[in-house]
């Protein structure tokens, strides 16, 4: 098995495969990180001055004067008292609440690539894997050795399980690299809003509460990880079904922009959740914004994404071992 | 008694609704080159892809070196080297590399072994560059190569000298003869090209729309159609006498009977007597091709 493994990662790698991933993440961030940088300075300019800590002092007073106030439901009381918790962790630590520090772009960055940017990336490696030796006819000398079928599907799925874990974290560490150029290394421990619980229309702040960045960076990281695997091996069943590379890699994207597209228009359509592409924005449940359908939770869209996962995965399989190559 | 190395028993495929192999029966012994003979589309490929597993025969069964191809696949597999139609390899990597790659799909092949198969088709100079950059005879070359590496028992060759040069042909024909001599490994060769496997195979079996209608050694195949070409004067006349006793064919100014060792002189003295002058009688072996256009009855039409 290692053998077979190490295989398909000289074969990857002679491909260049994850070079030009690692160079188009570069250039993304690097584009990010200005757009970023320039909103910054530009909220200087409309804010007048440098002085955020007697604007956040301001904002401190306003937030104590409204928790005086008896005309409040606890709710919201709790909710305030976690934001002025907040605020008050920047004033002390004198960060500057617009001006963000590598990691919370690291995480933003991540937040919003979890749904089409990843699955992209991830696309690049995963549609070719099989359907590339099929096109090639390499899958002729490869399955004529003395190795049974399915082990070698399975080496060929944790090579694709690896890469997975590289581009993750590359792309983690990338976005946190070349941000910090600009925006310097810091915000590690910046508190970050966490717990917000949609029921019906009402948002359920009882479980609101603040978590050290680190630790939110971490979920965030878990989360694409787990839908970069399953775009992966969906791509993997591809790759196994379709003969040609271009037509999978063209079904695969489809998917996925309509998932898109569905995100902003499905709230009607109820059995739409069970699409995988419409429950790919797992990490907008820790961070607080509405899911696309109503009912939609974090533990939904995880088993959700998860039977598509263990479909494919029999699909691929069964198909492998049992198909007469031509 | 020497052993078998391939035995194929009543093989059949169908794809869809067509039967495309319609029952196959052969054997391959240790030692021997064994050639597949049939126009296109007669089912050759086909035949050879099930033997090497890539599909499941409808019915039938095939062992080699008594392993089930279906029961025991990597046994038979560790005992069999192939090329299928084109020698595909990686063409970003290396020859080297191609070769590595293989050699880590088998049991106890090491850089030694993988040395001396590059010593063995003569690809020394050239195995560190990428494939792309081969020629097509190089890249038969190193599929052949790998082929070799696990020291097959039964090499499994498809059209092998396809794209080679005529230098290149009879390389690979020494070649192939010199395995299945020196080393004792059999070979199954197919081809469309009769040139070839009459030089190349002990044994042929002439194959067309999936079945076999032929098997024997290829002298025995060949000596059931000696000839007599007669060159006469004046030829209408020695035709006619010649049909007298058996069937004739006429080719330009040469008169063609079968050859019969016994009935010949009585032949010759016939068109002495009746003042027609023979200039000449020649006796020939049919080559090949004349009998496969005979028994797959002109070859051309694909069905
Ligand atoms: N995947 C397939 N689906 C349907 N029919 C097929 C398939 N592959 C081959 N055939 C048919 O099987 C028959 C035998 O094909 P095969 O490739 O075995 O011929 P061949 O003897 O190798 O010919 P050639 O000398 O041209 O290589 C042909 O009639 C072909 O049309
Ligand atoms: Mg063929």
């Amino acid at each position: 098995m290692n053998n077979l493994v190490q295989n398909e990662m000289m074969k990857l790698l002679a491909k260049k495969r994850l070079i030009i991933i690692g160079l188009i993440v570069g250039i993304l961030v690097l584009m990010f990180t200005y757009a970023q940088y320039k909103q910054v300075e530009e909220q200087r300019e409309k804010l007048g001055t440098d002085d955020w800590r007697a604007a956040l002092q301001q904002q401190i007073i306003d937030t104590q004067n409204r928790l005086g106030s008896n005309r409040m439901l606890d709710e919201w009381r709790e909710q305030l008292q976690v934001s002025l918790k907040q605020q008050q962790y920047y004033l002390d630590h004198d960060i500057n609440p617009s001006e963000p520090g590598a990691a919370t772009f690291t995480r933003m960055f991540l937040e919003n690539a979890i749904d089409l940017f990843i699955p992209l990336l991830i696309m690049i490696v995963a549609s070719d894997m099989v359907s590339s030796e099929n096109s090639q006819g390499t899958i002729k000398l490869l399955l004529t050795r003395p190795v049974e079928r399915w082990k070698i599907l399975l080496s060929k799925y944790v090579t694709l399980l690896l890469s997975v874990s590289i581009i993750v974290a590359v792309t983690a560490l990338l976005s946190y690299l070349l941000s910090g150029i600009v925006f310097g290394y810091q915000g590690w421990g910046a508190p970050v809003i966490t717990g917000f619980e949609l029921k019906g229309a009402d948002v359920d702040v009882s479980q609101v509460r603040l978590v050290e960045q680190w630790k939110f960076l971490l979920m965030d990281l878990g989360l694409v990880w787990l839908v970069a695997v399953v775009v992966g091996t969906l791509s993997f069943m591809l790759s196994v079904l379709v003969r040609s590379t271009p037509a999978g890699m063209g079904i695969m994207l489809a998917a996925l922009i309509s998932g898109a597209i569905l995100n902003n228009m499905v709230s009607s359509w109820e059995s739409a959740k069970y699409f995988f592409m419409v429950n790919l924005k797992l990490t907008a449940y820790i961070s607080g914004t509405a899911p696309p359908i109503e009912g939609m939770t974090l533990l939904s869209s995880v088993i959700t994404l998860l039977v598509w996962w263990a479909l494919a995965l029999i699909v691929s399989f069964t198909v492998f071992t049992r198909r007469d190559v031509y | 008694m020497k052993q078998v190395t391939l035995s194929v028993r009543d093989l059949k495929k169908r794809i869809g609704k067509r039967e495309i192999i319609k029952g196959i029966d052969f054997e391959l012994n240790e030692g021997e080159v064994f050639g597949f003979l049939g126009p296109n589309g007669a089912g050759k490929t086909t035949t050879i892809r099930m033997l090497v597993g890539l599909i499941k025969p409808t019915s039938g069964s095939i062992h080699i070196c008594g392993y089930d191809v279906r029961q025991d696949f990597t046994k038979a597999m560790k005992q069999m080297g192939c090329i299928v139609e084109n020698p595909e390899l990686y063409p970003f990597l290396s020859g080297w590399d191609n070769l590595l790659h293989f050699a880590r799909m088998l049991p106890d092949v090491d850089e030694t072994r993988m040395d001396e198969v590059v010593e063995l088709v003569g690809l020394q100079a050239r195995i560190h560059d990428k494939v792309k950059t081969y020629s097509l005879g190089m890249r038969q070359r190193l599929g052949i190569a790998q082929a070799m590496l696990n020291s097959p028992k039964l090499l499994i060759l498809d059209e092998p000298t396809n794209g080679l040069d005529p230098a290149g042909i009879r390389e690979m024909r020494q070649f192939i003869r010199k395995l299945a001599e020196e080393e004792g490994m059999s070979v199954l060769v197919s081809s469309h090209l009769l040139g070839e496997i009459q030089q190349l195979c002990d044994r042929v079996a002439i194959i067309k729309g999936g079945e076999i209608i032929k098997t024997d050694t290829v002298e025995s195949l060949l000596s059931t159609q000696e000839r007599i070409f007669w060159r006469v004067e004046p030829i209408q006349k020695g035709a006619e006498i010649l049909s007298s006793f058996t069937e004739i064919t006429l080719d330009q100014k040469y008169i063609i009977t079968a050859y019969d060792e016994l009935k010949t002189p009585e032949w010759n003295a016939a068109l002495n007597q009746a003042g027609v002058r023979v200039h000449e009688m020649n006796r020939k072996l049919p080559g090949l091709e004349e009998l496969f256009l005979q028994v797959t009855g002109g070859g051309a039409g694909i069905e």
